[in-house]
């Protein structure tokens, strides 16, 4: 059977909500059972993906195109290149991981619970897979709703804080982008002669923006709009505060899905959206992004180094490491951008084993202060030998997958501007100090008196939490050796995405733009320190925690 | 089958046994050690068989070359990321050849004699797991293709080096200081990274044997920026001033850890990348400078920490050090056979000396603190009569080992003109043989100064331990004359020729300086030879001696005397000139401090300018919330405002 006959996108993309709505009428005891069946089927279609597509052919492939709003030329069109196959693969991966990890720690309404899960998957395929700017906008408001159920219902102590900060922060971002998608449309369709056809369709609106068709103060306004919304899920330095806390707050899987996924989100939208649409923005803000993403990558190793909680230590790596995807997209290399898509699958296989494998510890403590680990190696070392390998996959250790997308990274890097690389570089000493502490401290030494007691709390890792992460230390494992299974798929990406902004203009990182950086540093201290004389006690954040 | 379609297996049997050995060798007990043992008994066969292959010259010439013997294979594709494409591959040429003999054999030696010494070890089969993961990487470091690839290996042999120093777990102290060694090679490992990187980005490629080729195309500057990059790489791995500080730490793992890789092997990967890249450094001299004054200073701050300490193992880290350091020395100078060949000598005597020691600790109930031994050479005569071969070979007397490699250093670095190499390294030459004798003098010689119960008890070690250290007594004896003569034109010389002849053209425009027994080099050999005589008799007449009928005893109050007239020297010796305690300030103290500072940066003025944001939003509704305040007479008068200010900015505007 041919398998582009079938709308296999759309199925892969609403199968997930047909389970949902399964779970909504059939009794509760069948929820978990139901949302594990749904995500693996989802999970086995979403691999006829991977076989059917064919990486040699450019454009996308699979597409389904059907009117919606014929009115304003708003379509449902659905396409996947190989970048969207492998970012859909991901998730629905990790999506069924993340719901059996749930089986166990969350015990309160779990039939909500598995149906935000699903929600959340379909959102998530969506945006991947959505080739009408105005449904990508749908598809990433659709994340949101359910992620701030998770983290605000079955989350820790201060959920509705975190769950807020992460909900008003993202919507300031894409309420700009859907700004931005309409001002884009409206001048497509002023220089169509009103017409409305083809305003939202990517492909179309691409081929303009190829023919210089979007004038440039309109592409600075709306690139910065779709940077602010990305920016702000990647999470990029300076907006990065929020992932910290969602990470502590949420519930395992939800920081697994977060990391893993949501993260990928803004980066996605970098690559398929903001560069292919405003090249020009593009090149004019790539010195401005490479050195944000430089900060990202030192800033958040340095302030990981001092982090007393396991899930906040693991965040700010997060940070780091999507510094390496943001620097790896913006210097315009063939490298590169290989290496930044590899990163972002090689970050949710590896950081999503890490938050699975803090969930372990905080399952049988229902804690996670460092200080208060230490000499696991006795009592779980079938734990510590897992965790050690995801730590030290995290490191960049070659022959497992994180380090050839990492030192892709750094050589497309290092072609456009050395010492940006030389910088960058540095993170490999600051990388194995957080994590060696965060391991040294787990497993080493003699167990600590508050592990010794909990008792026969204290088990090795249970044949389900095995089952979760055997499949990421496969791939993990797998794409270290063989990277050419991935870096097949995206060349064409790749190779498309590249040939629209101007390689042959050099990249120069201006003074300016260090400077400027400095300067909005200097602003941000100085309103800081002038608010807390004016204002010295928020208000917002306990009335957050009050709600509770 | 052809001996080139087994040299993958070198690499594939011994992470094979690392697979199986972590799989299922908690079931097998104390039989664990099989799987590992036997698969590096096969790997040393192969590896042997390749070597004289390789090095008889019956091997083929390898492809585009006029007189190298080997093989090249190449095994996958590991990165085709279009221009940046990385094989996995192979070549075994002499240098490797050289360097296989010494990793497999004290590898194998290695692997048999832990099997006594871990005998009542816990982790039994935790440990030849790892030492089969370490084998596997350190194969792949000499026989890779690529320079990514090596830089892979080189990351892998780090992470077995963390995970063997860190093997007793409990031990606090064992586990900072495989955090320590890893982290510290860490930053040499930047610097290599970053001279890959320059590498592809100047050339295109990262295949060794084509980037060495084409070097010459390269400015001048830029191939001293990757070989200075390639070096500190190497400083990292090989322990170099000033990255040396994680070796003597590193001492917390089991014994035959230290000797197989904190003595024999992985740390002189950092010679082996140098030698290997030969011809990048051969263009550019002022770097070959550098590695000269790092390695020579490396050797004499090593030996004068060697001097004091009291800690076996100790002492036989800073002397690895120094000889490391020697190594380097050698190569900065343009000795770069030599170089080899002291890596060769030391990789046996040095491997002899450590598991020698593991066998005294063994003997005194763990014990590593030598102020509480004492006349063990009574009591442990294999062990003794092993080690004082190894001590007089690190000391240079000939006819044994070092007595060959180390004067042809010195020798050569008198004659290409480094006068201040040459002038250093006769003096650590001196301090080399009073460490060793002190060590065999507060071991072996006077009387036990540690507790009776322990002394009645001591015994020599079982055959499995002492049979790899009569083993390793025969090449202390022999190497150095097999590979070392005729002197002036030796075997090794004639073997590593091939693939030094083209770089030390380059280096060395003039002839080669002629090889004269009755002369200089005469004069050279006989300086060196006292200078170790000297050493060797100022650490018997101090710390005593005991060799059949020669009995002397040992003289602590002429120690402390001595001591006490260089106070400063003393107590830096002691305390290893302060490095630790500089980096934990530097590092640890002012480190942790900045990262607080950005910590707090985070926490109050980014995070702290959102929930002002945030706040102020608040603020902003509660404010407007007057607005809204259900008042006809106030919404009346707002719109009468809007009305006038819409009706008055339209006419101004229309104007």
């Amino acid at each position: 059977m041919d398998v582009n006959s079938i709308p296999i996108l759309t199925i892969v993309t609403f199968l997930p909500l047909i389970g949902a709505l399964i779970i909504a009428v059939a009794p509760p005891s069948a929820a978990r059972a139901t949302a594990l069946a749904f995500a693996l089927l989802t999970f086995v279609i979403s691999l006829f993906l991977l076989v059917g597509y064919l990486p040699g052919r450019p454009g996308f492939q699979f597409v389904e195109t059907a009117d919606w709003i014929p009115a304003f030329g708003i379509q449902y069109k659905l396409g996947a290149d190989g970048l969207s196959v492998s970012l859909v693969v991901l998730t629905t991966l990790l999506s069924w991981i993340a719901i059996l990890a749930s089986f166990k720690p969350i015990q309160t309404r779990i039939k909500e619970y598995m149906i935000s899960f699903l929600i959340l998957e379909v959102g998530m395929i969506g945006v991947f897979l959505a080739l009408d700017t105005f449904l990508f906008y749908i598809f990433w408001e659709i994340v949101l709703v359910p992620m701030y159920l998770i983290i605000g219902i079955w989350g820790g102590a201060n959920r509705i804080y975190a769950t807020m900060k992460f909900v008003l922060y993202t919507l300031v971002g894409s309420l700009l982008m859907l700004v931005a998608i309409l001002a884009t449309a409206f001048a497509y369709q002023s220089g169509h002669d009103g017409a409305w056809v083809g305003a939202f369709d990517f492909e179309t609106l691409k081929a303009y923006a190829g023919t210089g068709g979007f004038a440039d103060g309109l592409q600075i306004l709306a690139f910065l709009a779709f940077f602010l919304a990305f920016a702000i899920k990647v999470p990029m330095f300076p907006f990065h505060t929020w992932l910290p806390d969602a990470h502590t707050e949420a519930p395992t899987a939800g920081s697994v899905i977060l990391a893993a996924v949501l993260l990928k989100l803004g980066a996605y939208g970098f690559i398929r959206f903001a560069l292919p649409l405003y090249p020009s923005a593009a090149e004019t803000f790539a010195p401005v992004i490479i050195v944000l993403s430089l900060i990202a990558i030192i800033y958040g190793a340095i302030v990981a180094l001092v982090q007393p909680d396991l899930k906040r230590l693991v965040a700010y790596s997060s940070v780091s490491h999507m510094g390496f995807v943001t620097l790896g997209i913006f210097v315009f290399t063939e490298q590169g951008l290989q290496g930044a898509i590899l990163q972002m699958i090689n970050h949710g296989l590896i950081t999503g084993a890490l938050f699975l494998l803090v969930g372990v510890i905080y399952e049988r403590t229902h804690d996670r202060t460092i200080a208060k680990m230490g000499g696991l190696s006795a009592k779980m070392p079938v734990y510590v030998a897992v965790f050690g390998f995801f730590v030290f996959a995290s490191a960049g250790l070659p022959g497992l997958s994180g380090f050839v997308g990492e030192f892709l990274v750094l050589v497309g890097t290092f072609e456009v501007d050395p010492y940006a690389a030389a910088v960058a570089t540095f993170v490999m000493v600051l990388a194995a100090s957080y994590l060696l502490y965060m391991y040294g401290r787990v497993a080493f030494g003699e167990l600590s008196d508050f592990l010794a007691g909990l008792g026969d709390h204290l088990t090795d890792m249970t044949p389900v939490e095995i089952l979760t992460l055997v499949p990421l230390g496969t791939l993990v494992v797998i794409f270290g050796i063989q990277p050419g299974l991935l870096l097949d798929l995206f060349q064409g990406t790749v190779v498309e995405t590249l040939a629209v902004v101007d390689p042959a203009s050099p990249i120069e990182i201006p003074q300016a733009a260090v400077i400027g950086l400095l300067a909005i540093v200097l602003i941000l201290v100085l309103a800081r320190v002038g608010w807390a004389i004016l204002r010295p006690r928020p208000t917002f954040e306990p009335e957050g925690g009050a709600a509770h | 089958m052809s001996l080139e379609s087994l040299i993958p297996a070198l690499v594939v049997l011994p992470i094979l046994g690392f697979a199986v050995t972590a799989l299922i060798g908690r079931r097998l007990d104390k039989q664990a050690h099989w799987i590992p043992v036997l698969t590096i008994f096969a790997v040393w066969v192969i590896a042997m068989a390749l070597v004289v292959d390789v090095l008889s010259g019956t091997a083929p010439l390898l492809p585009g070359s006029e007189e190298s013997h080997g093989y090249a294979v190449t095994w996958f594709t590991w990165i085709p990321a279009g221009a940046f494409h990385v094989d996995v591959g192979f070549v075994v040429d002499s240098l490797t050849a050289c360097l296989l003999i010494v990793v497999t054999t004290i590898g194998l030696l290695v692997h048999v004699y832990s099997i006594g010494y871990m005998s009542h070890d816990a982790g039994y089969w935790r440990f030849f797991a790892y030492l089969n993961l370490f084998m596997f990487s350190m194969l792949l470091l000499v026989l890779a293709s690529n320079f990514l690839v090596v830089f892979v290996a080189w990351e892998l042999v780090g992470l077995c080096s963390y995970l063997l120093i860190g093997f007793w777990y409990r031990k606090r102290s064992a586990a900072l200081a495989a955090k320590k060694a890893f982290i510290v090679n860490r930053v040499g490992d930047i610097g290599f990274a970053l001279g890959i990187m320059l590498i592809f980005v100047s050339l295109g490629t990262l295949d060794i044997r084509e980037v060495i080729e084409r070097i010459g195309e390269l400015d001048g500057t830029t191939i001293m920026v990757i070989s200075l990059l390639i070096f500190a790489g190497a400083m990292g791995k090989s322990a170099q001033f000033p990255l040396h500080v994680w070796l003597p730490d590193a001492m917390e793992g089991p014994t035959p850890v230290s000797a197989l890789i904190h003595a024999a092997t992985m740390v002189n990967a950092g010679i082996y990348l140098i030698a290997r890249s030969n011809p990048i450094f051969a263009h550019a001299p002022s770097a070959l400078v550098v590695v000269a004054a790092v390695g020579i200073f490396t050797a004499i701050l090593a030996a004068s920490i060697a001097m004091t300490q009291t800690d076996i193992k100790r002492v036989l880290a800073y002397s690895t050090l120094s000889q490391l350091g020697y190594m380097f020395a050698a190569f900065g100078v343009g000795a770069w056979t030599a170089a080899i060949f002291h890596l060769m000598t030391h990789g046996f005597f040095k491997g002899l000396l450590f598991l020698g020691s593991g066998s005294v600790i063994h003997a005194v109930h763990e014990e590593q603190d030598m102020r509480n031994m004492g006349g063990l050479s009574s009591k442990i005569k294999i062990t003794y009569w092993t080690m004082l071969i190894g001590s007089l070979a690190i000391s240079g007397i000939p006819p044994l080992a070092a007595f060959f490699s180390k004067d042809e250093i010195l020798g050569e670095a008198y004659k290409f003109g480094f006068l201040w190499v040459w002038a250093v390294g006769f003096v650590v030459a001196g301090m080399t043989a009073f460490y060793m004798f002190r060590l065999m003098g507060l071991t072996f010689w006077g009387t036990f100064r540690g507790p009776k119960a322990i002394w009645d008890k001591i015994h020599e070690s079982s055959p499995v331990m002492t049979i790899p250290l009569i083993v390793l007594a025969i090449p202390t004896l022999f190497l150095g004359a097999y590979l070392g003569l005729p002197l002036g034109a030796s075997r090794i010389a004639e073997w590593l020729e091939p693939v030094f002849a083209e770089g030390l053209h380059v280096l060395h425009t003039e002839a080669e300086p002629s090889y004269e027994l009755f002369g200089l080099d005469g004069v050279l050999i006989l300086a060196s030879v006292t200078i170790a005589a000297v050493g060797m008799v100022i650490g018997w007449r101090l710390f005593g001696v005991g060799i059949g009928p020669i009995r002397m005893p040992s003289r602590p109050e002429r120690v402390r005397e001595l001591s006490a007239r260089v106070p400063f020297l003393y107590r830096a010796s002691l305390n290893k000139w302060w490095f630790d305690d500089l980096n934990h300030v530097l590092f640890i103290v002012i480190g942790g401090r900045i990262a607080a500072a950005f910590w707090w940066f985070d926490r109050e003025v980014v995070d702290g300018t959102v929930n002002a944001v945030g706040a102020s939003t608040v603020d902003a509704g509660r404010g407007l919330r007057q607005v809204q305040t259900g008042r006809v007479q106030n919404y009346a008068l707002g719109i009468a405002i809007g009305l006038i200010v819409m009706a008055g900015s339209y006419l101004l505007l229309a104007r």
